[in-house]
C-alpha cells in the first residue's frame, strides 16, 4: 500500500544555486499527484529530494524535513533504504542494456542480495504484469535485452523495474516526454492503475496528462510552490494569478 | 537559367561526393595494407620452416640442423600470463578509481598523469627498472622478473581505457541503479563495469598484444633461454627474444626460424585476442546496442 508524503520546510542546492525554497505539502497516499511549471522551476529537483537521489550529485545539498508515514527519510534511515521504498522512473528510458529483459525487472532485487530464483521468478512476472508489458515480452524474458525494446516498452520495462523492489511510493519525473502519443496513452493508464496501491508523483510539462491523471497538483514557479490544489480547482479556479497565466498559456 | 545552374551545382556535389568517398577508401587500404604486407611477407619467409618440431623441440646447438622454439612459445606464455595477472586487475582497478570514486580528485589526477608518463616510458627502461625492482635482489634473472616487466607495461593502457570506457556509460544506468536503493560500490561493480565490459575487454587485449611482441624488457629480466625451462625463479625463453638472438645470428638456418618465430608470434597472438572474444561475447545478448 502506498504512503503519504509530508515535506516541511524543505530547500535544496546545487552548489550556490538556491533551486528549492521553502517547500511545504501533504502528497495523499494511494493518490497521483502532478507537479507542473516550467523547465528549471524545480520539480524535478523536488522529485529528487523525496527519495534522496538529489544527493547522489556531490555539490548538492538539502534542509528540512520529509516524512514517509511515521519515518523522516532524512533523519531516520539511509539513502539506499529509502530509494527502496520510493521507487523512480525516469525521464528517458534507462533499461541496463547488457540485461536481459528479465534481469532488468529483478534486478533491483538481485543487486540487493534477494537470489530465490523463485520468488524471482513470480515477481519478476507480476510487476510486468502490472507495468501492461507483460504480454509483449513473455516469449523474450531470457532472449532479448532490455534495449532491444522500443522507447514506450523501455519505459513500461523501467516501471516494471521499479515496482519490483516493491516500493510504497513511485515518483516520475517526465516519463512520458520521450515517447509518442500511442506509449504516452498507455503510461496515463497505467499511471491510473498504479495509484491503487502505490502512491504516485508525476512531473510533467503536460498539463493536459496532469489533469488527466491526477487528483493533486502543485504548481512550481522559480523554485517555490506557488499553489498545491486538487486538479480540478488547479485548473478551472487557481487562486494564485501567476497559475491562471501559466495553465492559460501566458507564459512558460 | 536556374535549371542550368542546378545541374552545374549537382554534377559539382557528385564529384564532391566521389571524391570523399575515394579518400576514405584510400585511407582504409592504406591502413590495411602494412598489416597484409608483413603477414605475406611473415608467411613467405617463415611457413616454410614451419614444422611440427619447430613446435615440439627446443634450439639445436649451434652448428646442428632443425630445432624449434617449444621452449619459447612456452615461455612467452608464462610470461604474458603473468605480466595480465599483475596489469589487468591494477589497471582495471586504477581504471575505476580514476572513473567513478577519485573524479575530480587531487589524487586522480595524479594517477591520470603518472599513467599517461608510464605510457610513454621506452620499453628497455621498463627493463633496467625491473632489473633494479626484481633481478638485483634476488640476484639471479628470472621468468617472474620478465613478468613484473610486462605487467607494469600494460598497467597504463588498461587503466585509462578503462577510465575512458567507463566515462562513456550514461549517467541515466547509474541513476537507474540508484534509484533501485543499490549501494553506490555494488552499482559500480555490476552495472557500470558490466556495461563498459566489451571497451574494457579491447583495451586489455591492446596491452596484451603490445606487450606480447616487447624483446627490450626481457633482455635484463627473462633473459631468456636456449633450454626447456618451467621454473619461474629461472631465466626463461621468449619468442621476441628468440627471434632476436636468431635474427642477428650469422646463419642462415637461424634465419629461417626466425622468421618462422615472428610468424607464430603475430598468429598466437591473433588466436589469443580472438579467443578471449568469443569467449567473452558469448554472454552478450542478441540486440544490445
Amino acid at each position: 500500500m502506498g504512503v503519504g508524503i509530508e515535506v516541511s520546510n524543505l530547500n535544496a542546492w546545487y552548489g550556490s544555486n538556491h533551486t528549492l525554497q521553502d517547500i511545504n505539502l501533504n502528497i495523499p497516499a494511494n493518490h497521483a499527484t502532478a507537479l507542473i511549471g516550467p523547465s528549471g522551476c524545480g520539480k524535478s529537483t523536488f522529485v529528487r529530494c523525496l527519495n534522496r537521489m538529489h544527493e547522489t550529485n556531490p555539490v548538492a545539498r538539502v534542509t528540512g524535513s520529509v516524512r514517509m508515514g511515521d519515518l523522516d527519510i532524512y533523519a531516520d534511515a539511509k539513502p539506499v533504504e529509502i530509494r527502496r521504498r520510493v521507487g523512480m522512473v525516469f525521464q528517458r528510458p534507462n533499461p541496463f542494456p547488457t540485461m536481459s529483459i528479465y534481469d532488468n525487472v529483478a534486478a533491483g532485487l538481485k543487486l540487493n542480495g534477494f537470489n530465490n530464483r523463485h520468488a524471482l521468478d513470480e515477481i519478476v512476472e507480476k510487476s510486468l504484469r502490472n507495468s501492461a508489458l507483460w504480454d509483449e515480452v513473455k516469449d523474450d524474458l531470457r532472449k532479448k535485452s532490455g534495449a532491444s525494446l522500443s522507447g514506450g516498452q523501455q519505459q513500461r520495462l523501467c516501471i516494471a523495474r521499479a515496482l519490483a523492489v516493491d516500493p510504497e511510493v513511485l515518483l516520475m519525473d517526465e516519463p512520458a516526454s520521450a515517447l509518442d502519443p500511442v506509449s504516452t496513452s498507455k503510461i496515463e493508464d497505467l499511471i491510473f492503475q498504479l495509484k491503487s496501491q502505490y502512491t504516485i508523483v508525476i512531473v510533467t510539462h503536460n498539463m493536459q496528462q496532469a489533469a488527466r491523471v491526477a487528483e493533486m497538483t502543485g504548481f512550481f514557479l522559480n523554485g517555490r510552490m506557488v499553489e498545491f490544489d486538487s486538479t480540478q480547482k488547479i485548473f478551472t479556479n487557481p487562486r494564485d494569478k501567476r497559475t491562471e497565466d501559466y495553465i492559460t498559456g501566458r507564459f512558460g | 537559367m536556374s535549371r542550368v545552374q542546378n545541374t552545374l551545382r549537382n554534377q559539382w556535389r557528385s564529384l564532391a561526393d566521389l571524391a570523399a568517398t575515394s579518400i576514405a577508401v584510400l585511407s582504409t587500404i592504406l591502413v590495411i595494407a602494412p598489416l597484409v604486407a608483413i603477414f605475406v611477407y611473415l608467411i613467405y619467409k617463415g611457413a616454410s620452416s614451419l614444422n611440427l618440431a619447430f613446435f615440439t623441440q627446443v634450439p639445436k646447438p649451434v652448428g646442428e640442423e632443425g630445432g624449434g622454439m617449444a621452449n619459447a612459445i612456452y615461455g612467452s606464455a608464462i610470461l604474458l600470463g603473468m605480466a595480465s595477472l599483475i596489469g589487468v586487475p591494477i589497471g582495471i582497478g586504477g581504471g575505476i578509481f580514476l572513473s567513478e570514486f577519485g573524479r575530480g580528485t587531487k589524487l586522480a589526477n595524479a594517477i591520470r598523469f603518472t599513467a599517461d608518463v608510464l605510457n610513454g616510458v621506452p620499453s628497455i627502461v621498463m627493463g633496467i627498472a625491473a632489473y633494479s625492482l626484481v633481478v638485483v635482489p634476488m640476484h639471479h634473472f628470472s621468468a617472474f622478473a620478465g613478468g613484473v616487466a610486462l605487467g607494469i607495461m600494460m598497467i597504463p593502457t588498461v587503466c585509462r581505457t578503462t577510465e575512458e570506457m567507463l566515462l562513456m556509460v550514461p549517467h541515466v544506468v547509474r541513476e537507474a541503479a540508484l534509484g533501485l536503493g543499490v549501494p553506490n560500490w555494488r552499482s559500480v561493480l555490476s552495472i557500470t563495469v558490466k556495461t563498459a565490459s566489451p571497451g574494457i575487454i579491447t583495451g586489455c587485449m591492446l596491452a596484451f598484444a603490445r606487450v606480447a611482441g616487447e624483446t627490450a624488457p626481457l633482455i635484463f629480466t627473462a633473459f631468456g633461454n636456449a633450454f626447456w625451462s618451467t621454473n619461474l625463479n629461472r631465466e626463461i625463453a621468449a619468442l621476441p627474444l628468440q627471434i632476436y638472438v636468431y635474427a642477428i645470428s650469422p646463419y642462415d638456418d637461424w634465419h629461417r626460424l626466425a622468421w618462422a618465430g615472428a610468424l607464430v608470434l603475430i598468429v598466437l597472438i591473433v588466436l589469443a585476442v580472438s579467443l578471449v572474444r568469443f569467449v567473452t561475447s558469448r554472454g552478450v545478448l542478441k540486440g544490445a546496442n
